[in-house]
């Protein structure tokens, strides 16, 4: 293997922001055709490594970097990276969602030719191509901001292979290198199968993959090697194959993580927030009762509406009918706001944090503090000190790093915001709490830590739903778990069921036989 | 197309169509002659160009308020240059495009460089460019601009139109083109809804503001070539009233032809409609001061309707990034 110079060797990478040294002397080797895994915590400096790739950072002097055994010298000017043979799915997937698919598609290829003549029906054409030779079904005209965001994460996905492909295609002996930064978050489990598929076979063409995931699982099934980094610094790189999971998290989160018994309450007895009859587009004749003091996840499989359950409950998206009965009052769905739902005591975390959760150029005390500020109003204004001191003992508890209210939102890592999210909500102390995939995108121990706060939130007397296709978090903090099938409900799951497995399987049981059961998942079924 | 999308993009035009007729009808044997149509077609060519130099930098993400200093610099350099100094007309234009592009670079640079909010720089260059102006001709009209330029702007006409209309059917056409089907206008509209995005694909994004703004630099020079041309004179400050007018027309372009996004065709049928509005009601006697409270009150309106557009092509606020 040594006989070829690697596809990408990074040395002596360095990257400060301000105070923050957000890398620190990293070295980095990718090697030819190999899928090489990089890990680490929220904040440890992955997207920051991959940036700079891009040349969207320009790292700290005294850092280098060698492509296919060339030296290259930073900074690299915008588009470099595309003539080194590299292509990204960044974290946030670097879609713009006022454009339309076949736009975004196209960007690299408008950034890197000069076209003067673009027919946009052939080019529409051809993206229909590409897509159906992914198996997907993507119109060309849509606009990204209407489609779902596993489609938002696949037409990233797609735009990054096709790149890589024609780099592979048309050079000589050169390697390209595929960088993917969690592109799984957003992905429904059979569609990360084919991601993997997907990967397997790039890597067999003259390229090789850099795979950012906090999933142990994937990074296990899809590496050859990990580079691990903490705090900004590389805590070493192995085999994957011959580093056992305990290994790995010692590595990330330097000392061994003690599995969290999570206590639950398998009997519900507090008061009950019930949804009756939702109807909506995504929903049919949903009725849900949910005990304060308890956590019941909807799950199913993808488009079979649960995911779009809490969206109608918050007012976020327009029922035809259905009540919610919360504290003694009840409310039309029909009728429900983002602002009735606050005043009912209704918080939701949702699960498309770029677009709909919060401000990003806005400060991060700023951010947290919003659904609050009614608590800050003092006589003249706002009391901004207190505000202050309070965010700063919010991100804190919240383990958010860094903890400084000031920082913009937008400068936090992907994980670190999701904390921040739902420090804010969580805040608030709702009577129902609304939660859409809440661990997207955090690190492992972030995720213990929601998993905490998530059954603390519980016990403190709040009623707790947990959207999610993550079956695992859903045996780790449901109480119960309601399955969907074509926006029905199928089938709850209680006490002993709910495990990972019997999740798993229930979801496709019940899209193949939705009708066969209709409930009240309220009642014990 | 869904009928909802056509009647999206084509209600400016049948707004036109409606106050064209109902003039007509109203006016026949004052506003429905050739006559009429040829000056309300040749006398809007400025604005038209103007316009299209304000939708470079507008696409790109960024304001061009010098667009209207730099127009009253240009007519003025070729009012002074060529009716004082007696300098052929044709090298007047050639200094007053490379002055509409210094301008547009200095503007770029302290956009680009200094990182500093367009709207300020372009505020402040453009109000210091009409100080100039006033000190170069010491607050004077200069008139009898020679024929060698009024000839082919406003006297040589063709189907009864001034060629004024032309140059600027023209350069609707060419924008459109360059905004639609070349890479380098798809890459402007990227920068202009996000310059993150924009910078992790590789757009060169300072380079492209940077172009953006001495392209309109330049563009709204020729605007004050066309101005000198069609009045034959050089003021110091009628100019600045185009710039209402320009905003005006390229906000309430967004809203037609393809909504939701600057183009030019529909700033091209903004500008006309606005302009047959006006010229209708001035013929029953209205004054002129209702110009302006008509381009006052599109303005709000056409922006009202763009940004209902615009939110139903972003769906949430604050998509465009830095
Ligand atoms: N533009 C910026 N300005 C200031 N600080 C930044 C900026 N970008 C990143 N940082 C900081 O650099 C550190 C590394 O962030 P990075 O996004 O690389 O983390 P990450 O490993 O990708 O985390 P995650 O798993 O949460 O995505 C963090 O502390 C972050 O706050
Ligand atoms: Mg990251």
């Amino acid at each position: 293997m040594p006989e070829h110079p690697p596809v990408v060797a990074l040395t002596h990478l360095s990257k400060s922001f301000g105070a923050v040294r957000a890398l620190h002397d990293v070295d980095l080797t990718v090697r030819r055709g190999e899928v090489h895994g990089l890990l680490g915590e929220n904040g440890s400096g992955k997207s920051t490594l991959i940036k700079i790739l891009s040349g969207f950072h320009t790292p700290d002097t005294g850092s280098g970097l060698a492509v296919n055994g060339r030296p290259v010298s930073f900074p690299l000017h915008p588009g470099k990276f595309r003539s080194l043979g590299m292509s990204f799915v960044h974290q946030d997937l670097g879609l713009v969602p006022s454009l339309s698919v076949v736009e975004n598609l196209l960007v690299g290829d408008l950034a890197s030719r000069r076209r003067w003549r673009l027919s946009w029906p052939r080019e529409r054409r051809r993206a229909a191509e590409t897509f159906a030779s992914f198996g997907l079904g993507l119109d060309p005209r849509a606009q990204v901001a209407d489609l779902r965001p596993s489609d938002r994460a696949l037409l990233a996905i797609v735009r990054a292979v096709q790149e890589i492909r024609a780099h592979t295609a048309d050079d000589g002996s050169d390697y390209g290198l595929l960088v993917l930064d969690e592109p799984t978050v957003f992905l429904p489990a059979r569609d990360r199968d084919q991601l993997f598929v997907l990967i397997r076979r790039i890597a067999a063409t003259r390229a090789s993959i850099l795979f950012v995931s906090h999933d142990l699982d994937e990074i296990r099934g899809i590496t050859d090697r990990v580079t691990v980094l903490r705090d900004g610094v590389v805590r070493g790189t192995v085999e994957t194959a011959r580093a056992s999971g305990e290994v790995l998290v010692e590595m990330i989160i330097g000392r061994r993580l003690q599995a969290l018994p999570i206590e639950r309450k398998r009997t519900a007895t507090g008061a009950a927030v019930s949804i009756t009859g939702l109807n909506g587009r995504y929903a049919r004749g949903v009725s849900l009762t949910v005990h304060r003091g308890e956590v019941v996840g909807l799950t199913g499989l993808l488009g079979s509406g649960f995911e779009e359950i809490p969206y109608y409950v918050f007012g976020a998206r327009r029922a035809f009918a259905g009540r919610l009965a919360i504290d003694g009052r009840t409310y039309d769905l029909r009728a429900m706001s983002p602002s009735r739902a606050l005043e009912a005591g209704v918080a939701l975390l949702p699960a498309d944090r770029h677009h709909d959760g919060s401000v990003g150029s806005l400060s991060l005390g700023d951010n947290v503090t919003v659904p609050a500020l009614r608590k800050y109003r003092s006589r003249i204004g706002l009391n901004r000190r207190r505000m202050r001191s309070d965010a700063r003992r919010l991100l804190a508890q919240f383990d958010v790093r860094p903890p400084d209210p000031r920082s913009t939102y937008q400068s936090l890592s992907g994980g670190n915001q999701q904390k921040a999210l739902l420090a804010k909500w969580l805040q608030t102390k709702p009577s129902l709490l609304l939660l859409h995939e809440p661990t997207q995108g955090v690190d492992i121990r972030a995720r213990q830590q929601i998993f905490r706060l998530t059954r603390k939130a519980a016990a403190g007397d709040t009623a707790v739903v947990c959207v999610s296709t993550d079956y695992d978090q859903l045996a780790a903090v449901c109480d119960r778990v309601v399955v969907f099938g074509r926006g029905r409900v199928g089938r709850e799951l209680t006490g002993a069921e709910v495990t990972k497995e019997r999740i798993a399987e229930q979801c496709y049981r019940v899209a193949e036989n939705p009708s066969g059961r209709h409930l009240d998942a309220g009642g014990d079924a | 197309m869904s009928v909802g999308e056509f009647v999206e993009r084509f209600a400016l035009v049948g707004a036109w169509i409606a106050v064209i007729a109902v003039f007509s009808v109203l006016k026949p044997d004052t506003f429905a002659t050739s006559s009429n149509f040829a000056a309300i077609l040749g006398s809007q060519a400025v604005l038209v160009v103007l316009t299209c130099a304000l939708l470079i930098p507008l696409t790109a993400g960024d304001y061009d308020l010098s667009i209207t200093g730099v127009l009253t610099l240009s007519q003025m350099m070729i009012g002074i240059l060529n009716t004082r100094n007696g300098i052929s007309v044709y090298v007047c234009i050639v200094a007053a495009l490379l002055t509409g592009a210094l301008v547009g670079l200095i503007n770029g640079a302290f956009v680009v460089i200094f990182g500093i909010d367009s709207f300020i720089v372009t505020l402040g260059t453009g109000t210091f460019l009409g100080g100039v102006v006033l000190w170069i001709s010491n607050s004077e009209t200069f008139a009898g601009i020679s024929s060698q330029l009024t000839g082919p702007v406003v006297v040589e006409r063709f189907l009864g139109v001034p060629l004024a209309f032309y140059y600027g059917l023209a350069l609707v056409i060419v924008l459109w083109y360059f905004l639609e089907y070349t890479s380098l206008g798809r890459q402007l509209l990227f920068v202009g809804r996000s310059r993150r995005v924009a910078r992790l694909s590789g757009l060169r994004v300072g380079r492209l503001r940077w172009g953006a703004l001495v392209a309109s630099g330049v563009i709204a020079a020729a605007a004050g070539v066309l101005y000198a041309g069609i009045t034959g004179a050089a003021d110091p400050v009628s100019g600045a009233g185009f710039l209402l007018p320009a905003f005006a027309a390229a906000f309430l372009g967004a809203t037609s032809i393809v909504p939701g996004r600057f183009n030019p065709w529909g700033s091209f049928i903004a500008v006309y409609f606005l302009v047959t509005g006006i010229t209708g009601l001035a013929l029953f006697g209205i004054q002129s001061w209702l110009q302006d409270m008509f381009y006052g009150g599109a303005l709000v309106l056409a922006v009202t309707f763009s940004q209902i557009a615009r939110r139903r092509e972003e769906h949430v606020s604050g998509v465009r990034e830095n």
